[in-house]
């Protein structure tokens, strides 16, 4: 069983994340790039299944050329391969976009099962794994918090607000995992040395058979109108309470139409 | 701690790790922070280490025995374990201290001069850390004059009997394999002596004030009866000994500046947040002068750590390089977190900052792996071609 891990390069959420004020896209110079955390959950869930079916993990990534320190790190983990989509032509790509690209992408390649993390830290819109079954056609299994599969049939817990949905679909499938589902490796030594030599196909738009005159920040179906940096925390108000402290306080939630 | 660590980087040292070292850097240090500092105070104050739990984390990381070649281990660099140790050391010199008893000690010696059988047998588990091993040479009374060991092994037919004790052995308790050295008719050599011989006990040592998160033990030989193959084949008197401690020294002089950078980070973030007479003391010349004279200290402790890295790396390292490192490197983390502590005022005297934990685990080291004392003699030996104690 084949198994293509989709992963994004993401700004370290620890870091100070800033938007460009150019062109109101993330700057991704300002602050370290790692991993998305929750696209780790989805490589450990790959190699899991590696370990119990057999068969190949590629990681596959769309992202600038700095994204390949994310690629090898995932490679470090254990998988076997990746493809790195790098064009300048996707600057400021939308999600129905960045979905179009990744299901060409997984084109190029032979797969049984799709996982995503279930959302990227920087845009959290949790929708490029169900854009990406809606482009090619192949069912959807997502939050889920368990995975297991038998023959062609892939079977998942489902996370709901109640508890879960057991929900089944044949390959080809894609999944996106949450974070309960597994604990995630760290990379053993072995790992980074062996992720040196790890092929890694670089494509560019062309190369998937995409106009680049048709993506990008200029054709994306989604925009940032306007942003500012959040002000400063103001100074807090101090209620002394000379006997009144409820009373006073009551008409401040009153004042903010509070209560 | 991150923008710390960054402003404490004033050599840009960092810049120039390559991209797999960086990721090794970034993966142990992420394992350190994740599995090792949560629980590094409780250890600490209890006296206790989970010495064979940890020994499986390290073990999947790769990490033991790293640097040797073949036999389940890595074949890393030599500035690759360097890295290692360093982000182990940060969180404690114990953690550190079992690490390189494991790996430039115990599989060390095996690999250097052990038998074929012997290495098959013993570093595919001790890389993988579901076999532990410890290094006695030093005794009650034989210390930095390793020459005088009691410890004597004689020949009965085929077989050895080993007879003896060893004091302050690192892991002894939870060791299944001892390497241990005695005086024999034909000079000193090297024998693996297997848990649970009998005749062989361990007793640990308690009551330390430093190296708490460390095990730390007396082994005891009582005409301990082992086999003719198991003695180190390859081990040919004292110096094979002392080449083992040499090797464990190199991890020593990149361990110690994780414990010196952890306490200065550590003091840094404080000064920057603690206020007196309405400012930070980060603001105050004399809090200043501590910090200036502290970050250039661990920053020509790093160059002397990458420097040897170099050398070891290139083939060319020589042992009074090593002990230059030890010396210098050593001396000056001891005296970052001591210096460090006065900054952090009261609070630097609890467990609550690592900075006087990782002073009071510095003064073991200091002492342990050839004394400073001794590594200055071996330096002055190399200056003025006088030998001082030998």
């Amino acid at each position: 069983m084949n198994i293509v891990v989709l992963v994004k390069q993401v700004p370290d959420t620890e870091g100070d994340r800033k938007l460009d004020p150019s062109d109101r896209t993330i700057d991704r110079t300002s602050v370290d790039p790692v991993i998305n955390y929750i696209d780790e959950f989805a490589i450990e869930e790959a190699l899991r299944l590696k370990e119990e079916h057999g068969g190949d993990v590629t990681i596959l990534t769309v992202g600038p050329e700095q994204a390949t320190v994310s690629i090898r790190k995932a490679l470090s983990m254990g998988a076997d391969k990746a493809v790195h989509v790098c064009d300048e032509a996707l600057h400021g790509a939308c999600a129905i976009q960045t979905a179009t690209v990744i299901a060409k992408a997984l084109g190029t390649v032979e797969w049984d099962v799709a996982i995503a993390g279930s959302e990227a830290t920087d845009s959290r819109m949790s929708v490029v794994p169900a854009l990406v079954s809606e482009v090619l056609g192949a069912p959807q299994l997502s939050q889920a918090r368990k995975v297991s599969v038998d023959g062609s049939t892939v079977t998942i817990e489902r996370v709901t607000e109640t508890g879960f949905d057991r929900v089944q679909a044949p390959t080809p499938v894609v999944i996106s995992v949450v974070e309960k589902i597994n604990e995630p490796r760290y990379p053993s030594f072995k790992g980074i040395m062996a992720a040196k030599n790890k092929p890694i196909e670089v494509l560019d738009t062309a190369a998937l058979g995409l106009d680049a005159g048709t993506l990008g920040l200029v054709n994306a179906s989604t925009a940032v109108v306007s942003f500012e940096v959040a002000p400063p925390r103001a100074a807090g108000q101090v209620v002394k309470d000379e006997g009144d402290g409820g009373v006073k306080i009551a008409d401040y939630l009153a004042s903010k139409k509070l209560v | 701690m991150t923008d710390a660590l960054d402003r404490l980087d004033l050599l840009e040292l960092d810049a120039d790790l390559e991209e797999e070292n960086r990721l090794l850097r970034d993966t142990v240090r992420k394992f350190a922070d994740d599995r090792l500092r949560p629980n590094i105070r409780d250890w600490f104050e209890a006296g206790e280490l989970p010495a064979r739990e940890l020994a499986e984390e390290f073990g999947a990381l790769g990490v033991l025995g790293m640097h040797l070649e073949g036999y389940g281990c890595s074949g890393a660099s030599s500035t690759q374990y360097g890295i290692v140790c360093a982000e182990i050391e940060a969180v404690d010199s114990g953690l550190r201290s079992l690490v390189s008893v494991q790996g430039s000690l115990a599989m060390y010696a095996i690999r250097a001069f052990g038998s074929e059988e012997q290495r098959q047998r013993w570093l595919p588990p001790m890389a993988a850390g579901r076999a532990l091993g410890c290094f006695g040479l030093t005794e009650p009374d034989a210390g930095s004059d390793p020459g005088s060991m009691r410890t004597y092994a004689r020949r009965d037919g085929e077989d050895w009997i080993l007879h003896g004790s060893k004091m302050w052995i690192t892991n002894g308790s939870v060791a299944d394999v001892a390497v241990v050295w005695a005086r024999t008719d034909d000079g000193v050599q090297g024998f693996l002596v297997e848990r649970g011989t009998a005749g062989f006990t361990t007793t640990d040592v308690h009551h330390k004030l430093s190296l708490r998160a460390s095990v730390t033990s007396q082994l005891s030989f009582d005409d301990v009866r082992l086999p003719s193959d198991a003695v180190l084949p390859s081990a040919e008197g004292l110096r094979a000994a002392l080449s083992c401690l040499t090797e464990a020294r190199f991890g020593i002089v990149w361990g110690v500046t994780g414990a010196a950078r952890d306490a200065l980070a550590a003091t840094l973030d404080y000064a920057g947040t603690r206020t007196q007479f309405g400012r930070p003391i980060a603001g105050f010349q004399l809090t200043q002068r501590k910090l200036a004279e502290l970050a250039v200290s661990l920053g020509q402790s790093q160059l002397v750590a990458r420097r040897l890295g170099q050398l070891k790396d290139s083939g060319r390292i020589r042992p009074h390089q090593v002990s230059f490192g030890k010396f210098a490197n050593v001396k000056a983390a001891l005296e970052i977190c001591r210096e460090a502590r006065s900054i952090l005022g009261g609070s630097g005297i609890t467990t609550e900052y690592p900075v006087l934990r990782h002073a009071v685990n510095l003064e073991t080291v200091f002492t342990y792996e050839g004394t400073h004392e001794v590594h200055t003699l071996v330096l002055g030996a190399q200056l003025t071609g006088l030998d001082a104690y030998r």
